[in-house]
């Protein structure tokens, strides 16, 4: 494990971001500057139920929420860097694809650029839209309160 | 994680399945020798003590490794998800390149004999080097199992742990893509 909290950081956002990108968009990204890299299974992948824990409060004990489904799976590319990533869901084409990712970016950091600011751009957006829809429908409640003073 | 980290099992649940059962037949027939597959183990393990790691070992195992065998213990860690533990008196399972002091391992209490430590141990190859004559459950009659590779005293290290029976550590003894297992209840003679 090389792993230090400079190197965390990054890999912890780029991550956030290729978990919730389908597999479609992960894959468009991978190919815009060429064929996919080769890459060999480590493990998976492979299907599962995680436990999803909480605290009450934030700051209480901690209790079991329930159960969700996570898909993991772990490749090594030509260079011999592995890449893990463990995705919400069960598919199975975007836990491996996301792995790979992840091993390219261990690699080269720079295509943080390249590969994962589309994916995050297309999400903030994804977003704004979910966002700006509900908001059309908002009630104001400011008249109720206009009519009591 | 800069080593080159290899897979496990080709797949996962048949593979495992497969070598459970060579590890029951063999364990139910002492000295009885079967085979894995699926499997390409890291050095310096077998593939057959891989195999055995990969069914056997979980959380829940704690696992004392060789240090000889330090080489696998990125690969034994991120498959199987064991803890390695330093101290043999706490470990469940233990994976030596030869075979280790028994009486440091645990060997269970007579209240339950079932938490005794399983030894994995590699040895050179069966079939050459010195012949033992088993006998015991699971042995209609006495059968010879060939072995290169066991110390030169085993025969009285394995009277030791026989004699504490219900107590005692159960051997597990891989070579290449074979294995053959040696429980606590069998009788070993020189030949």
């Amino acid at each position: 494990m090389n792993d230090t909290v400079s190197s965390t950081q990054p890999r912890q956002h780029w991550m956030s971001i290729l978990a919730r990108a389908p597999a479609e968009s992960i894959e468009a990204a991978l190919t815009r500057d060429g064929p996919l890299p080769v890459w060999t299974r480590v493990r998976g992948p492979e299907t599962g139920l995680v436990m999803v824990r909480g605290r009450a409060g934030g700051s209480g004990s901690p209790f079991n929420l329930g159960e969700m489904t996570v898909t993991r799976c772990t490749v090594r590319i030509a260079s011999g860097t592995a890449g893990h990533a463990y995705v919400a869901g069960r598919d199975e084409r975007q836990a491996e694809l996301a792995a790979v990712a992840d091993a390219m970016l261990q690699d080269d950091a720079r295509g943080v650029e390249t590969l994962v600011a589309p994916l995050a751009e297309a999400q903030a957006a994804q977003r704004r839209a979910r966002a700006e829809k509900a908001a059309a429908t908002r009630v104001e409640f400011f008249a109720m309160r206009t009519m009591r003073s | 994680m800069n080593a080159r980290l290899d897979a496990g099992f080709a797949d996962p649940v048949h593979d495992a399945q497969t070598c459970f059962r060579a590890v029951l037949d063999a364990m139910s027939h002492p000295g009885r020798i079967t085979s894995v597959s699926g499997v390409t183990a890291p050095a310096p393990l077998s593939n057959a003590a891989a195999a055995v790691l990969l069914t056997l070992a979980d959380h829940e195992t704690p696992l004392w490794l060789d240090p000889d065998a330090r080489a696998a213990r990125e690969w034994i860690e991120f498959h199987c998800g064991t803890a390695i533990v330093t101290n043999q008196e706490a470990c469940a399972f233990a994976l030596a390149l030869s075979l280790p002091a028994l009486d440091r391992l645990p060997a269970g209490t007579h209240e339950s004999p079932e938490t005794s430590a399983t030894v994995i141990c590699q040895v050179s190859g069966f079939g050459t080097g010195r012949a033992f004559r088993l006998s015991g459950p699971g042995l209609r009659e006495p059968t010879l199992l060939t072995v290169n590779g066991l110390p030169r005293d085993f025969v009285s290290i394995w009277r030791r742990n026989h004699a504490m029976f219900p107590r005692g550590i159960d051997l597990i003894l891989c070579a290449g893509d074979r294995l053959t297992a040696l429980p606590r209840t069998v009788t070993i003679e020189e030949v």
